[in-house]
């Protein structure tokens, strides 16, 4: 019996606003209890909502960065139901008419591409916390999150594994902090997945029911908790019991889902247009202004590295892997002049691919805190380009640059590193090398290709790594010839 | 000094015939005797309001006077005014103090005006009568065995009893204007949007605003301009031109045309009110306008309509009453659902639980759209029945009420009963149009007669206009509540 | 639709408001009054009639995004029925 997982996922992702969606108070991170909860946010009789406008604009941005439909007019609605973390005893959020509908999210699970298509996209307020450990018998409610701006991203069930689930949750907490909507910090509850799990047998046209797990704030528990609970669902079928609709909670230490005592009222929420705030208008002028105020998608970014910086498709996609990277290199490209940046994009892309990344992960240091910037690197690429540096030297460059011994020319100049290119002083080398290793050079002429390496293994070390590798070779080659 | 009009007060302060300090003390002396039997105001606050009194002289004294300047005004306990217990009329807001004051507050201080105490009304704004208020029920100055109307019932017997100069109330569904017709005073519910809600206790949102209620139309001019103003805290808060509502109350009225709709003049409407309402036909003709015939044809279902869409935005706009962060909360109780259950049990009255259970009911999940959509979609038609109408007329004219003030306890059991007084005022709210109401005359009973007034969007100058008219011919306002 | 028994108790239960049965029959009795008086909507057809929310045919104002707000957490808890630095009390919250 085969078995296919359907898989949809509802992410919250707190948008990167300095104020609370319908009132003044801030929505810094970290404030001492009740402190940014202002009288919008505790509900005090009387108060009501204004909406922020940079909280639609990431909305807008959003639809924008996912080919989605931005509706021009879209409605809040309450969403009723009693908890402590909720202070008016109801959620603004929006129902029928979200901001945005439709879009699509690519991601390539093993080199293979699929569209995970998205549902919709809408404006919401977050509740408060609430805090169990210090209290006996009670809880502690703070405030100071109620009101944050939220984004509620739906996608369609479209996944059909743990793994396309975790690429989909990916590929979306990079797309939003790219485009500066969402700040993705995980750690602080700013981007969070429920995903929804149903299993049916393979070429079923109808889905099973599903279960939601809910807020996994990380890729690793999400899919741990997917894989437990399509496993779960399966055995549960197999042995002849049939799947509730039901919530559940992922418990990382246990690896399982577990049944949550579900709010009572969850199914009936009576949703109803808020009569305090008036229609959302989104006029085509704002949304011009908006659009246009976007930062290039990394698509547009990928095309652009292969088209006119002659990048291979890989590599391009490594250098849009997020925005801090492309930010990096294309301001290390910007060093270059650009007769000569299709010669050496390449070169920067491998060098922040390669040596960059392995030191800033060695050290757990982040890209923006690098102490090689990309300018050094620009530097560190034109030297090699134009011969000044051989790649041996190079790598021993950029540990002085890690290590803030100067920049790139300095160290060339201080350390004589540069790269030996002179003919006759290669071909003087060249000669000596030969008659010192006469068996070497007899096999060469023989055939035997790797009998060379040896060769250029001596005038590296003769030249104490100096040589150009590449002409070093040719050299030889003209002289055994 | 009773008996002056705020311009009279005004002048009198001005010119220092006596002081704001004077006013204020004299007013609160009076309020505080009558208020033993009225029970027109839930909190009298000595203190605070001689305060302001103080300020108030100092700015007189520095020549600084506005039209309210050093005037005790009574406000609505449904305004949050920073300081001051704000009840709303309920056991679940006895001891809230307001940590913020309502927009209209603010400008009423910034207009040099005392705040002479907060008055009594129907529990949360939910009512006819004031019979539902957690601090007992209000006695009509008129008539101490009959209600006063509601639910601004302590507004209405306060500025009757001359408790108070004048007064703020709210109108959801005719809340101003009723109480206003049975104590024989004059009230205005502005176009919605034009006074900002920010401070005010939410009943139904789409459908409550606040206005002026006071003796005289000339006096409900100055204070609508204190209230009428842009708030950027209310997002259903229209931003106009600022009108001088007092600037045309003299302009001759010839020419006008005063629409009657025929569904307002049916055999509900008691003899007594048919024939003070004819009179005062009689009166308009007599200033030069011109009667028209019109219809409202969807506005005998404008109560069943709002009785949907009133309960269902007071259900959630009441959720917030849970004991949490203020208000009433139970004192015993094992869980968290069972504190939520037993401090909302406690601290609502019947008819506030009444509505909160219609209310959740008909936004449930299944009966959304045969009830609250269906109610919407009759509140489109009734607003398109006006706007018909207003092509063929300025001003609509009608009965306020189907009668006047009714016996204390006498329609507490049937709440349909007693939802139907509000027969002729609801239609207004529900299509956001200004409406007044002004006496036009006594029963046989010696009881007041409303006659109510109402305008297009915006044109609450033209109906000011029109009622200081009406009011400068006849002499109903000046009438005087017998106080027994 | 008219109004059953439990559809008041549900209500009431959605609502959060305790009623004993005594109340649940009152209530249902003159709840079911009202339903009378609100089933008279039927009588017009409103098949073609878009609803209508607000009187007015604007949209909502847009507020910049900027703090306006500073910290009034202890005025505001002056008014609470419980609180322990800072936090709301109520009794446990059982997920």
């Amino acid at each position: 019996m085969e078995w296919e997982i359907v898989i949809g996922i509802e992410t919250h992702a707190q948008l990167s606003t300095e104020s609370k969606i319908f009132s003044g108070a801030s929505t810094n991170f970290g404030a001492d209890p009740n402190v940014n909860a202002c009288e919008v946010d505790i509900a005090l009789p009387g108060v009501l909502p204004v909406l922020n406008k940079k909280a639609v604009e990431k909305a807008i941005q959003f639809g924008i960065a996912t080919g989605a439909r931005v509706n021009r007019q879209s409605i809040f609605a309450r969403k009723n139901y009693f908890y402590p973390d909720l202070p008016k005893g109801y959620q603004i959020s929006q129902f029928e008419n979200p901001v945005v509908e439709g879009g699509e999210i690519k991601i390539s699970v093993d080199g293979e591409e699929k569209i995970i298509r998205l549902t919709r996209a809408h404006l919401e307020e977050d509740a408060g916390k609430s805090l169990h450990e210090d209290f006996v018998g009670m809880s502690g409610i703070d405030l100071n999150r109620a009101g944050t701006p939220l984004l509620e991203i739906v996608s369609e069930p479209d996944m059909r594994s743990a793994r396309e689930a975790v690429e989909y949750a990916r590929h979306l907490h990079t797309l939003v902090q790219w485009i500066g909507v969402c700040d993705g910090n995980m750690q602080e509850g700013n981007f969070r997945c429920d995903a929804n799990v149903s299993v049916r047998k393979k070429g079923e046209k109808e889905f099973g029911t599903r279960r939601e797990i809910k807020n996994l704030n990380s890729f690793r528990f999400l899919q741990q908790a997917i894989e437990f609970e399509a496993q779960w669902q399966i055995e549960q079928i197999e042995d002849g019991h049939k799947i509730i609709q039901a919530t559940v909670l992922f418990d990382p230490d246990s690896g399982e889902t577990r049944l949550m005592r579900t709010k009572e009222d969850a199914h009936d929420y009576r949703y109803f247009p808020d009569p305090d705030l008036l229609p959302l208008n989104i006029d085509e002028k704002w949304f011009t202004s908006v659009e246009q105020a976007m930062p290039e998608l990394p698509l547009a970014k990928i095309e652009r590295y292969v088209k006119d910086l002659g990048l291979s498709a890989i590599d391009a996609q490594s250098m849009v892997a997020s925005k801090g990277i492309s930010d990096f290199f294309e301001s290390a490209i910007s060093q270059i002049p650009e007769s000569e940046t299709r010669k050496i994009s390449k070169l920067v892309a491998n060098w922040i691919n390669g040596d960059l990344a392995a030191a800033l992960n060695k050290e757990q240091v982040e890209l923006v805190d690098s102490p090689v910037t990309a300018k050094m690197i620009g530097d560190l690429a034109q030297r090699i380009a134009d011969n000044t540096l051989s790649s041996k030297l190079a790598k021993q460059v950029f540990e002085g640059l890690w290590n803030g011994s100067g920049s790139v020319d300095e160290m060339i100049e201080k350390e004589g590193l540069k790269q030996l290119s002179d003919s006759s002083e290669l071909e003087t080398f060249a000669d000596q090398v030969i008659a010192a290793n006469p068996q070497q050079a007899e096999d060469f002429r023989g055939g035997k290709e790797k009998a060379l390496n040896a060769l250029v293994g001596q005038m590296m070390k003769l030249t104490k790594g100096k040589a150009n590798p590449a002409q070093v070779n040719e050299i030889l080659r003209k002289k055994l010839a | 000094m009773f008996d002056k009009s705020l311009k009279e007060l005004a002048s009198s302060l001005a010119s220092k015939d006596f002081s704001s300090f004077e006013l204020t003390q004299a007013y609160l002396d009076r309020a505080k005797e009558l208020n033993t039997s009225i029970n027109a105001f839930v909190t009298i606050d000595e203190e605070q309001s001689l305060a302001q009194a103080r300020s108030a002289d100092q700015k007189i004294a520095q020549g600084n006077i506005q039209a309210l300047t050093g005037i005790p005004i009574a406000h609505k306990d449904i305004w949050c005014a920073k300081g001051w217990m704000t009840t709303c009329g309920s056991k679940m807001l006895q001891n809230f103090k307001a940590p913020y004051n309502a927009h209209i507050i603010d400008r009423f201080n910034t207009a040099g005006s005392i705040i002479q105490g907060k008055t009594n009304m129907d529990e949360f704004a939910m009512g006819s009568s004031n019979e539902t208020s957690f601090f007992g029920h209000v006695k009509n100055p008129w008539d101490s065995s009959r209600v006063p109307g509601g639910s601004s019932g302590g507004s209405a017997a306060a500025v009757a009893a001359r408790m108070t100069p004048a007064a703020t109330g709210t109108d959801t569904g005719g809340s101003i204007r009723q109480p206003a017709a049975l104590c024989g005073i004059s009230g205005l519910k502005p176009t919605y949007g034009l006074v900002s809600r920010y401070g005010m206790i939410a009943f139904a949102s789409s459908l409550d605003q606040g206005g002026p209620m006071a003796r005289s139309a000339e006096d409900l001019a100055i204070l609508t301009e204190v209230m009428v103003d842009y708030d950027m805290r209310d997002s259903t808060s229209l931003k106009r031109d600022p009108v001088n509502y007092s600037a045309n109350l003299e302009t001759s009225i010839a020419g006008i045309k005063i629409g009657l709709p025929k569904e307002y003049f049916s055999d509900e409407v008691s003899p007594d009110v048919q024939k003070a309402v004819a009179s005062a036909i009689g009166e308009y003709k007599k200033l030069g306008a011109e009667i028209v015939d019109v219809s409202l044809p969807t506005s005998p279902l404008s109560v069943a309509a709002y009785y949907v869409i009133a309960p269902a935005e007071a259900s959630s706009n009441l959720s917030r009453f849970d004991g949490v962060r203020y208000g009433h909360r139970a004192k015993e109780y094992k869980d968290l659902n069972e504190m939520y259950a037993k401090t909302r049990a406690e601290g609502f009255g019947a008819e506030v639980k009444r509505r909160i259970l219609i209310g959740t009911y008909v936004l449930s999940h299944g009966y959304y759209d045969a009830y609250y959509i269906k109610a919407q979609k009759i509140r489109r038609l009734i607003s398109q029945d006006f706007a018909q109408a207003f092509e063929k007329c300025d001003l609509i004219l009608s009965p306020t009420a189907p009668g006047t003030a009714f016996g204390i306890g006498e329609k507490a059991s049937d709440p349909v009963q007693m939802y139907l007084s509000d027969i002729f005022t609801i239609a207004a709210n529900l299509a956001g149009l200004p409406a007044m109401s002004i006496p036009c005359g006594l029963d046989d009973a010696n009881l007041p007669i409303g006659l109510q007034l109402i305008g297009n969007y915006f044109d609450e100058a033209r109906m000011l206009n029109a009622a200081h008219m009406y009011q400068k011919a006849t002499d109903w306002h000046l009438k005087q509540a017998p106080l027994k | 639709m008219s109004l059953e028994k439990k559809d008041v108790q549900r209500a009431a239960l959605l609502a959060r408001i305790e009623i004993t049965e005594t109340e649940a029959n009152e209530t249902f009795e003159q709840l079911g009054k009202v339903f009378d008086l609100i089933e008279q909507m039927k009588i017009i057809n409103t098949d073609d009639i878009a609803p209508m929310a607000h009187a007015q045919d604007i949209s909502t104002r847009l507020r910049d995004d900027v703090v306006t707000e500073k910290d009034r957490h202890e005025e505001f808890q002056e008014v609470a029925p419980a609180t322990e630095r800072g936090l709301y009390l109520v009794p446990k919250v059982i997920e």
